[in-house]
């Protein structure tokens, strides 16, 4: 019989291969499912690179497509690093959509109207993420519940509003009024859409990677994550700990709202984010939990699904491929993390 | 008001109430089962989807309903498999891997969905369940054609609920089930398989919100639309917690979301919708959220729940 | 003896975890009607045995006969199935199930439904038999401590088992609750049950056990054949392996009062709450705390360490009244804590051991600034502290749950050490620990008293006690009921007081 074992130390090159592995697997699995659409394999893959990384048109497609899903990949890092299961990084970035949209219609100057934009996106986010984070630690409610919930609750809003009070009188559909021209994010190369939003999200990695392993915060919230009593016993204020990295949690999802606003679509409508809050978590879980390997993650994920697109029109395969390489990337991981703190031992 | 009372107590109305419960009331009772063993399930969203879609493709191509029913209730014990394959025999946690279900298995409807019906302008659509009156019953007024002319799958559902309370309440299984999400180290001393015990309850769970997605296609919309779970399957987890993790009252508590749900619509329909209808909609999960904050002070969740098991741990 | 096989009967097992080994070569046998007493410190390899007859773990090596007959038990259900029970040192019940549910978990129905009247019936015989009774519809939140262990044996009984192992019962007890489970555990005996009890208490097992097996680092030690007939101390001597030879220690010479507790109480948090406790410990001298586990010595420690804020009373440290008691207060105030569970109190076992070395003062300009960590200064303060304590690894980058209890501890020690505490508590500073880790903690603390500072060490470890402290408080219900100078301490004037029996010391 087989049997897992727990490893003393988990060998360095694992962490690096592990990810990759889960990724080959994903899509040597998923090709079962391009060969019974009846298409070539490396055909399908093919048109999929080329159209999401072959040129670098196609390039700062992908990239404007990863930004959201750097922010909320972050996101969903920092607060599983605490133990704090935010999976309501959807809802809050509606939030922060919601939030950044508003004020981007107030008439101002355009740097001002971005800054306020971003600083209301990021509250708003946080002040969701806040919900769940008060009631684990008042409470005792689950956050894993509480904040799935949660995204239904913000969706739910965000319908009620643009298909009432805050209906563009424009438009005949269910749309916000769009922020004004000068809150636009400015594009950073001509002729693209490549925004300073995406990078912002860049940038923002290498933040959150320093805050996490360079600061005393970042201390505390690893500590809290991996033992609450000892930490506790060392002195860290454990649920403040979780209340902190919840607000910030928040407002990194509430940032990839504000990007998204301010950046590719310029008003709220109810399919503006197509679950990048959810990909949160599969980015998350396949960059092990490190702020740095959330870029290089996200970016694959998006070119995924701007690659599907095209891979569909050649080939016939139905773009849907991407949402399932998405799960089985998710499932493929975990069980490639299983391997980082156990292996396997035969046993009599 | 009176014009609101009216559309109430017609016998319409009622049976609305019914029909709106019936796949929640499924699928409520599968979350239960799971997550009194100990294992949350946050796939359900993902596995009604593709049981949904594997029911309708059954019935679409088989020209039998049941079929269709069948091929849902497999599918959903299917998923429900997988997601105790990694939750329950290899420990994972519950909650990135509900995610992963429910990603991979909603993927994989849309993707074969589309694969095998291509993309239509009118999506093909199936004849779906009709009304089954039952004799004498159905004769009673207002609650006898409520009640009584219902879908086969409706009485199942009236079925079902008794029919788990007693499983669960009167059983060893269901003692079992109760006892490894309580304290499997407890199950286990007496002698009974955690990991068996586990697996079989998160299947079976799987089997009931397959029917919920049965239900869906085959009597409520007759076609596989993208949008035919919508949230549902986050309904019913909602719904286990408020109706505290028991048959009765997760019932109970699909119904009286069903009973909110119909008033919405019958409002809307009689054009008295001065409160959005998306406040009716995110009742259940408002609620829900209120009412685990007053809960949690004699916590009734199930004690296991979200914490794998492991022998031989040292 | 009898010409029965024995009920059961243990040979040469042994069982290793990584290269730790728990058992090595144990032979054992319990004789229908029998009551075999076995005897071990801490960490003696008793629990693991019975895990091991339990179906829990594997043996590497070795066999189980039952009746004469060798099984192979892999799992508790094969351990009920050849009619061993056992009684967990921690319950195995659900608390929100009613007794009923409990008994018949894991019981085949009757026609699919589960068999509540024959439950009863057999429940009636139970009580009948052996005095045991319980209301069956109670659900176990509302059972006592000892009502609880009472629905453990009823549920061994239900399955009729044959042979009942106890771990350690009498260690959540009061001792009139003792007394009663002391005349079942006779009656079930004189029924022709056999029964292994497990404890380290010896005058229990000298009460009621017919013959003795003593374990020592997985090994057995000795058998005692008369237990009544022989005395504590040489029972203790087998337990220990050697003559109990106290470490060095000069004279105490005690200075200032450096910790003092003013009658102080606590709210009752899952546990035993101090009542009015009083307490000094002065410069240069070892004050060790005795009690029964659960009579307020967490508390007690929780308090000082500054994780449980009393609800009346004061407490100063080094002259200074402690008004938050936040861990960071006592800290700064010059205590230096050391957690009586290393493992999930102490250190964080995935993280760096490095990490949990700086834990409780990362926020002070030893380790930050401005918010910042000092990587450098982190690393450094690791490595010398690894130097300085010998503590066995591979560097202060290694996962910390990768290291042996004894390096472990010593990382702790250094921790605080490190920082020259002016007071310092320590709960079982040596639970778990091998002879050598033991006696390098004893060495370093009794070098902390000749540098001035006061120590309070908890401990259940009598022998422990004796030989370090300069003055041992006795905790029984939360109080301290006497004040002993460890010249005129001795187990036997200690063992009342604990008992609750003791009067004024």
């Amino acid at each position: 019989m087989l049997r897992l074992e727990a490893r003393q130390r988990t060998p360095a090159w694992l962490n690096l291969t592990l990810p990759l592995v889960a990724i080959v697997v994903t899509l040597i699995l998923c090709s079962g499912l391009i060969v019974l659409a009846g298409a070539g394999v490396a055909d399908a893959y093919g048109v999929m690179f080329k159209a999401s990384l072959g040129d670098s048109y196609a390039i700062t497609e992908t990239l404007v497509r990863a930004a959201p899903m750097i922010f909320t990949g972050l996101a969903v890092t920092l607060a599983f690093r605490a133990k704090f299961w935010n999976i309501g990084a959807e809802g809050q970035l509606l939030a922060g959509a919601m939030a950044s949209c508003f004020v981007g219609a107030i008439p101002m100057p355009g740097p001002l109207a971005m800054l306020l934009m971003a600083i209301a996106g990021a509250a708003a986010g946080a002040a969701v993420a806040l919900i769940p984070a008060l009631l684990r630690v008042r409470l005792k409610v689950d956050d894993v519940v509480s904040s799935l919930l949660l995204n239904s609750v913000v969706f739910y809003i965000l319908m009620a509003l643009i298909e009432g009070p805050w209906k563009d009188p424009f438009s005949g559909y269910p749309i916000s009024p769009p922020i004004e021209d000068s809150a636009g994010l400015p594009v950073l190369i001509e002729g693209t859409r490549l925004h300073l939003g995406v990078l912002v999200a860049v940038l923002a990695a290498p933040l959150v990677w320093l805050l996490i392993s360079r600061t005393v915060l970042g201390f505390r919230i690893r500590v809290t994550g991996e033992n609450p009593e000892a930490a506790r016993y060392g002195g860290i204020d454990v649920q403040r700990v979780i209340v902190i990295a919840a607000l910030l949690s928040g407002a990194l999802a509430g940032l990839a709202g504000v990007g998204e606003v301010g950046g590719v679509h310029f008003q709220v409508m109810s399919d503006i984010s197509p679950g990048y809050g959810y990909s949160g978590i599969v980015i998350a879980m396949l960059a092990r939990l490190n702020p740095l390997g959330v870029v290089p993650v996200a970016i694959f994920l998006a070119a995924v699904m701007t690659g599907a697109e095209a891979m569909s029109r050649a080939t016939g395969v139905p773009a849907f491929l991407s949402d399932v390489i998405q799960g089985t990337a998710l499932l493929a991981m975990l069980v490639a993390l299983l391997f980082t703190a156990y292996r396997i031992r035969r046993s009599a | 008001m009176s014009a609101v009372l009216e559309q109430v107590f017609q016998v319409g109305f009622l049976a609305a109430i019914i029909r709106i419960a019936t796949p929640l009331a499924f699928a409520t009772l599968g979350e239960m089962f799971s997550e009194r063993a100990g294992v949350l399930n946050l796939g359900i969203e993902g596995i009604m989807l593709l049981a949904a879609m594997a029911g309708f493709t059954g019935a679409y191509f088989s020209g039998s309903l049941w079929v269709g029913v069948l091929a849902a209730v497999a599918a959903g014990a299917l998923m429900g498999a997988l997601h105790a394959l990694f939750t329950v025999v290899l420990g994972l946690s519950q909650h990135v891997c509900g995610i992963g279900v429910t990603l991979f298995s909603s993927g994989l409807a849309y993707f074969l969905y589309r694969l095998i019906f291509g993309q239509q302008s009118v999506p093909p659509s199936i004849k779906g369940f009709q009304p089954v009156p039952i004799p004498i019953l159905s004769d009673i007024p207002v609650l006898g054609p409520a009640v009584f002319n219902q879908f086969t799958l409706v009485y199942m559902a009236i079925l079902a609920i008794p029919l788990a309370a007693f499983i669960l309440y009167r059983t060893p299984w269901g003692l079992s089930v109760r006892m490894v999400g309580e304290n499997p180290r407890a199950a286990d001393s007496a002698g009974v398989s955690v990991m068996a015990t586990r697996f079989q309850a998160v299947v079976l769970g799987g089997a009931l919100m397959g029917l919920a997605g049965s239900f869906l296609v085959m009597a409520q919309f007759n076609a596989f639309t993208f949008g035919v779970v919508s949230g549902r399957g986050w309904v019913a987890i909602a719904l286990v917690v408020f109706g505290r993790w028991d048959p009765w009252r997760s019932a109970g508590a699909a119904l009286l979301f069903a009973f909110v749900d119909a008033l919405q619509l019958r409002l809307q329909a009689a054009g008295l919708g001065h409160i959005p209808y998306e406040a009716f909609l995110m009742l259940p999960f408002v609620l829900t959220i209120v009412a685990m904050a007053f809960m949690s002070r004699n916590a009734v969740a199930p004690s296991a729940l979200l914490k794998p098991f492991r022998r031989e741990e040292r | 003896m009898t010409t029965l096989p024995p009920l059961i009967e243990m040979r040469g097992i042994s069982k290793s975890f990584g290269p730790v080994k728990a058992n090595e070569a144990v032979d054992l046998a319990v004789a229908p009607g029998e009551i075999l007493g076995l005897l071990g410190e801490n960490g003696a390899g008793k629990t693991t045995l019975m895990n091991i007859l339990f179906g829990a773990y594997q043996p590497d090596a070795g066999e189980i006969l039952v009746n004469g007959k060798p099984v192979s038990i892999r799992n508790s259900a094969d351990a009920l199935a050849a009619g061993i029970g056992m009684v967990h040192q921690h319950f195995h019940l659900a608390s929100r199930l009613t007794v009923m549910e409990n008994l018949l978990i894991g019981i085949p129905g009757k026609g699919g439904r589960l068999d509540r009247a024959g439950a009863l019936a057999r429940l009636d015989d139970i009580a009948r038999n052996y005095g045991l009774h319980l209301d069956p519809d109670q659900p176990v939140s509302a059972l006592s401590i000892g009502e609880q262990q009472r629905l453990e044996i009823i549920k061994a009984l239900f399955r009729r088992a044959r042979l009942l192992i106890l771990d350690e019962p009498t260690a959540v007890l009061a001792p009139s609750e003792v007394d009663g489970l002391f005349s079942a555990l006779r009656a079930m005996a004189a029924q022709g049950l056999g029964i292994i009890f497990i404890s380290h208490k010896l005058n229990e097992v000298r009460a009621l056990t017919h013959r003795c097996v003593v374990l020592r680092h997985g090994r057995v030690a000795g058998r005692v054949d008369v237990p009544a007939e022989t005395t504590a101390l040489e029972m203790a001597q087998l337990m220990c392996g050697h003559e109990i030879v106290p470490p060095e220690r000069g004279p105490s010479v005690p200075g200032a009062v450096v910790l003092s507790l003013d009658a102080v109480s606590t709210g009752g948090h899952g546990g035993m709450p101090l009542r009015a406790v009083t307490l000094a410990v002065r410069e240069g001298e070892i004050v060790g705390i005795a009690g029964v586990s659960g009579n307020g010595q967490r508390a007690l420690a929780d308090v000082v360490s500054g994780m449980l804020k009393p609800q009346s009373g004061t407490m100063d440290i080094a002259g200074k009244r402690v008004a938050a008691f936040t861990p960071r207060e006592v800290q700064a105030l010059g205590l230096g804590r050391i957690p009586e569970d290393r493992m999930t109190t102490g250190l964080v076992t995935n993280l760096p051991l490095a990490d949990s070395m700086v834990l409780p003062r990362i926020g002070t300009e030893a380790f930050s600034a401005r918010g910042l960590l000092k990587p450098g200064a982190i690393v450094a303060f690791a490595e010398a502290q690894i130097e300085a304590f010998d503590i066995r690894c591979p560097g202060p980058m290694v996962r910390a749950g990768a290291l042996s209890g004894g390096n472990l501890q010593k990382a702790l020690l250094a921790r605080e050490l490190a920082f020259d505490p002016k007071v310092l508590i320590a709960a079982q500073p040596t639970r778990g620990l091998d002879i050598g880790a033991a006696r390098f903690v004893h060495e370093k603390f009794l070098a902390l008293r000749a540098r001035r500072c006061g120590i309070v060490v908890v401990s259940e470890d009598l022998e422990e006690l004796l030989a370090l402290s300069d003055r041992i408080a006795v905790m029984y219900e939360g109080r301290i009921v006497g004040v002993l100078d460890s010249a005129d301490a001795s187990v036997s004037r200690l063992g009342m007081l604990m008992s609750g029996a003791g009067g004024s010391a």
